[in-house]
């Protein structure tokens, strides 16, 4: 038995089909993984993240401790509520992991990846041991993650009318604490979203609620090809700890201003840059019917020179896509083997489909 | 609960064969592979006029979630290929068992007797 969240029997009440996805028995699915993505995608639906890890920072130097942790600065976040994506890196400039970061009322929140749960916590408590501040595992919360065009629209339909108003005006990266409640504006499918942790408590009479409300639950198939559409990389298959940032589209979450701040990884990624990037994350586009997988060869040019992170089919295209680490001069066309044959395939930007329009 | 229908016989890797008037037999996979790949998005199926020997992988079937071989139940020539379902693959998931794969000649037909029938094939799923 893995590890639950405290919606398990909710998900199979709900007809889920479960699996072991980093230890945690989540849903795949409650019926079809496509008709869930395209649920998301033209309506709205609901995703259990509950697994994901939420940790609380406080103390009384909690910037300048998250200033030496993260890749991007959190004295960027100027108000209460503000929000920005982030990264862990070790000394080499590899990527510990990725994190959303909010700042609160009496800190900072980092919510970050399941998989990586339990080396983020080691990693944060021993930096923590150098700055007046403390760290919190909050299991006691909930998230959910309500996505796609009428998410705000179906939600508001359930809430207080103060927090309808407040999820209606709320930015992309935006958040609000009200309570015990935080809601923001983010999310992992490239849809419009709001995303809500709550006390555990609360999570199975909201999501009842939800479904209620007409918001359909997805399970973690459709998240992974709703952020595979999107571009959004996913760690321990396009991210890991030998992967830079400079090679996986993630070099807008490094500050490197002012250039007195010394987080970890900085002396490296500067090495990197000096020295050239000679790697870069791409878009595959497989113009013939088959489905691309990660870890399948790319042959640029007659050589074999890259691999595919991760792929999938593409229920908005109805093709197979992937996200691939290839050679920084790579053209737009390559060729990849499925089951010792090969395959053209076309190169694109990262980012197949967003806001429900196809992008390539 | 998958459905098992009495009239066909299965293989352990989960493809339903069945007997049809004129000697040939028709391929497809069943209920419970199905529903175990969830939603069926690629069909590689065998080629017209090849030989396959009953266990061998001979095509394959992806899921948005995997790949999975196919395997031939019993051993003969392939006589047709249900190549419109490579054009409507969900429909695996829809009808399992009308959305068949390929039709064969056997080679040598007593195998038929050897794949499971009906309760045997409910007692591994």
């Amino acid at each position: 038995m893995g590890l639950r969240t405290p919606l398990y029997d909710m998900h199979l009440a709900l007809g889920a089909k479960m699996v072991d996805f980093n230890g945690w028995d989540m849903p795949l699915h409650y019926g079809s993984q496509v008709e869930e993505h395209h649920h998301v995608r033209k309506e709205c639906g609901v995703f259990d993240i509950s697994h994901m890890s939420i940790f609380d920072i406080q103390g009384t130097q909690t910037q300048a401790f998250l200033q030496h942790l993260l890749s991007n600065d959190v004295a960027l976040l100027d108000a209460i509520g503000r929000a920005q994506h982030s990264l862990l890196l070790n000394e080499q400039g590899g990527i510990i992991d990725d994190a959303m970061v909010f700042r609160t009322d009496s800190g900072y929140r980092l919510v970050s990846n399941a998989l990586t749960r339990e080396r983020v916590q080691l990693w944060l408590e021993q930096h923590a041991k150098n700055f007046a501040c403390s760290v919190r595992w909050r299991n006691d919360l909930c998230l959910f993650s309500i996505q796609g065009p009428l998410a705000r629209q179906r939600l508001a339909s359930i809430l207080s009318s103060s927090r309808a108003n407040l999820i209606q005006t709320l930015e992309h990266h935006d958040a609000v604490i009200d309570g015990d409640w935080l809601i923001s504006c983010t999310g992992y499918t490239g849809e419009d979203g709001i995303e809500i942790m709550l006390p555990a408590k609360q999570a199975i009479d909201f999501i009842n609620e939800l479904v209620g409300a007409g918001i359909a639950p997805i399970g973690i198939g459709a998240r992974d090809t709703l952020r595979l559409e999107a571009g959004f990389n996913l760690y321990g298959f396009d991210t890991n700890e030998q992967v830079s940032p400079l090679t996986a589209n993630m070099g807008e979450l490094i500050c490197w201003h002012p250039e007195s701040r010394d987080f970890i990884g900085r002396n490296a990624l500067q090495v990197q840059r000096d020295n050239g990037i000679t790697e870069k994350l791409v878009g595959l586009v497989l113009e013939e019917r088959g489905v691309l997988r990660a870890g399948q060869p790319v042959r640029i040019n007659d050589q074999i020179t890259g691999v595919i992170t991760s792929g999938s089919f593409s229920p908005t295209l109805g093709k197979a896509i992937a996200l691939a680490r290839v050679p920084m001069d790579t053209g737009d066309r390559g060729e990849v083997e499925i089951r010792h044959k090969w395959f053209p395939v076309r190169i694109v930007k990262p980012r197949f489909v967003r806001d429900g329009k196809i992008l390539i | 609960m998958s459905t098992i229908p009495a009239d066909l016989r299965y293989a352990s890797t989960h493809e339903w064969a069945r007997l049809e008037t004129d000697g040939t037999v028709t391929v497809g996979i069943t209920d419970h592979a199905q529903e175990a790949l969830g939603d069926i998005v690629f069909l590689e199926l065998p080629a017209l006029d090849s030989n396959l020997s009953a266990g061998q992988p001979i095509g394959v079937v992806e899921s948005v979630k995997a790949a999975s071989d196919i395997h031939a139940p019993i051993s003969g020539t392939v006589i047709a290929v249900n190549d419109g379902l490579t054009e409507v693959p969900e429909g695996v998931n829809t009808h399992p068992y009308q959305s068949w794969f390929y039709r064969l000649q056997p080679s040598n037909p007593s195998e038929l007797q050897q794949l499971l029938d009906a309760d045997g094939y409910q007692a591994i799923c």
